[in-house]
């Protein structure tokens, strides 16, 4: 049952949640409003600022498109089955969740570097990693798809069993039933994980620093322009800022949308 | 075994029950698989269907072998066609309900389905429900979409999982009475899981007695409460059930005219075809034409047909001449000189004649 927060309670709640909203919204606010929109829109006119942008966006998409396809299956293979060093599996997946930024770019150096084994045969393939595009992929690849696949794990959980048997007697064979009813069953659940691995990739910033580099136009993403530019061009660096928070604040109110009205409302 | 039925052998371990079971449904025949929860019940359904790969045995349907382990073939569960109502119906929610029944028409050309599905839903009296989600649908609306779904790949056996324990009991005898029509004319065999010996006595044609893994006894209803082979399915079918006709009597009383002959009264129900069920232990019986001042209501003139003792209870099977059972203590049965042939008066209360739709 829920009683009406009395006297100074209610006060208390009142102020805490000010506090709460201002500082966290101020900083957010602040962007739009250190500069004049035409001074921010005309900052991204410049070369350098187009050239993130449209790289952030494209290694992102490729990023994204690599964890869907991979990372849907594995989750729903994960969570379907039980077998025993499961839990351990699923730690180590999401391990880099928790990884430091510059640890994940270390990692990265210390498996696929221009040192290794692996990246030796990749460059013999002809896929340079080290101080290219690709290897901007594959640093948003690694931070950004354990969130995308605990979220997906969790999602395929969630599904009640006898709706997969159910397709199952319907004449519908296992790879039928995960595209038809698993994945549609789950489908909240995993925007919901695109979203936050998108958001992520998208702010990705240390580990791409560290196995990319930040070079204009090939490896340098819209978190390293911001950095590069902020100490000598303030306004571009607030340009490519607000640009960044408005898309996050796209992708968050999209995911809210696909899991209904209500969570818009709330 | 039955040609063209479907008949199982099989043995597996779940947890800490064996379940080891032997069945044979003729086309046309539902056979009910009753017992308490736990028994393995489901179980015997999720082998048939394939969702349960038994650690041995044989499953044959018609001239389709469904598991042999001895031979090591096991049908996946989509090349089954089992029809598998579920017990929550299972319902895809992302999918309307023609979308739902179209599912299991995948093997249809895509232009057939959609009025394929809508025609099914149509016959379940749901044509103008064929475009809502699962969500939107009351519980009797959502078991019909299953059935038309469960039933629209045209199965080669029907398993129904307590199809009517998920709705109300307004909405439970409308329910039933279709669903006896869906099984009397599926051509199919057909095996009803229910913990309800009543509605497996309404529904089956023989029921399946299932304890701690195994049919612990298999015959008609009136057969399992008249002879029971155990204590436990003495105390398991419990319920005897009569069919007949209602009418309104005096008094607000329910008169029920029994198929066969017989009058009973109730003290509730409603007009129309019914099922009256009375408990073994409410009958009580006399020698004929001794006359009995007792509050009991009714009186029928039976003829015994077995006695069989369950401990120091004894079954008294009757005919009415629908079966009827009594039970009573081994001295009564002694005092009254009860035999297969003799006749006898049996007398029970209105209060304890239970009057349900049929």
């Amino acid at each position: 049952m829920r009683t009406a927060a009395g006297g100074w309670f209610a006060v208390l709640l009142t102020v805490a949640l000010a506090a709460a909203l201002t500082f966290l919204t101020l900083p957010i606010v602040a962007i739009f409003a250190q500069q004049p929109p035409g001074e921010l829109i005309s900052a991204l006119g410049e070369e350098g600022a187009l050239d993130a942008l449209w790289l952030s966006l494209r290694t992102t998409a490729a990023a994204l498109v690599l964890i869907l396809l991979v990372g849907t299956p594995a989750a729903y293979g994960i969570a379907l089955r039980r077998f025993r060093g499961r839990a351990l599996l699923i730690t180590l997946v999401e391990l880099p969740l928790v990884l430091p930024p510059a640890v994940a770019g270390i990692a990265l150096l210390a498996a696929v570097g221009p040192a290794t084994l692996l990246g030796r045969a990749a460059q013999d393939a002809g896929l340079q990693l080290t101080l290219a595009t690709a290897g901007v992929v594959v640093a948003l690849t690694f931070v950004a798809a354990p969130f995308y696949l605990r979220q997906a794990i969790a999602s395929f959980e969630a599904i009640d069993p006898t709706l997969l048997d159910a397709s199952r007697t319907l004449g519908a064979a296992p790879a039928r039933t995960f595209w038809r009813v698993a994945i549609p069953t789950a489908l909240p659940g995993l925007v919901a994980g695109t979203a936050l691995a998108l958001g992520r990739a998208l702010g990705e910033f240390g580990a791409t620093l560290m196995f990319a580099g930040s070079f204009q136009g090939v490896t340098q993403t819209v978190p390293l322009a911001i950095y590069d530019r902020f100490a000598t061009d303030f306004t571009a660096a607030l340009a490519l800022s607000a640009v960044l928070v408005a898309v996050s604040a796209a992708i968050l109110l999209s995911v809210k949308l696909v899991r209904g009205p209500d969570a818009v409302a709330r | 075994m039955s040609p063209g039925g479907l008949n199982m052998d099989v043995r597996t371990q779940l947890g800490e029950v064996e379940l080891d079971v032997a069945l044979d449904v003729a086309p046309g025949e539902c056979l009910a698989l009753a017992g308490p929860s736990g028994a393995g019940k489901t179980s015997v359904l999720r082998a048939v269907a394939g969702l349960l790969a038994p650690v041995r045995g044989r499953i044959t349907c018609g001239q389709e072998v469904w598991l042999d382990t001895a031979r090591g073939v096991t049908l996946p569960a989509e090349r089954r066609r089992c029809g598998y109502l579920f017990q929550e119906y299972a319902l895809f929610g992302h999918l309307s309900a023609w979308r739902n029944v179209a599912y299991a028409l995948h093997e249809s050309p895509r232009a057939a389905r959609e009025p394929r599905a809508r025609a099914l839903l149509e016959s379940f009296a749901l044509g103008d429900r064929a475009d809502a989600r699962p969500a939107t649908l009351s519980g009797g609306e959502r078991q019909r979409v299953a059935l038309a779904r469960a039933l629209a790949r045209r199965p080669a056996a029907l398993l129904l999982d307590e199809p009517l324990s998920a709705l109300d009991a307004r909405t439970r005898a409308a329910a039933s009475r279709e669903l006896g029509a869906v099984i009397r004319d599926a051509a199919v065999p057909v095996l009803l899981v229910t913990h309800d010996f009543a509605e497996a006595a309404l529904l089956a044609d023989r029921i399946a007695v299932m304890d701690q893994g195994s049919v612990v006894q298999q015959g008609t209803a009136s057969a399992l409460a008249a002879e029971p082979a155990s204590a436990f399915v003495a105390d398991f079918s419990g319920a005897v059930v009569l069919t007949g006709e209602a009418r309104r009597g005096e008094e607000g009383v329910i008169m029920v005219a029994l198929d066969g002959g017989g009058e009973l009264t109730a003290l509730d129900g409603a007009p129309g075809a019914v099922a009256v069920s009375v408990y073994p232990w409410e009958i009580a019986l006399a020698r004929p034409g001794e006359s009995m001042h007792d509050s009991a209501r009714n009186h029928l003139d039976v003829e015994v047909v077995s006695v069989t003792a369950v401990g120091p209870r004894v079954r008294v099977g009757l005919a009415a001449p629908q079966p009827l059972t009594a039970e009573l203590s081994a001295t009564s049965v002694r005092e009254l000189g009860l035999a297969p042939g003799g006749r006898a008066v049996a007398s029970f209360k209105a209060a304890a004649t239970r009057v349900l739709p049929r």
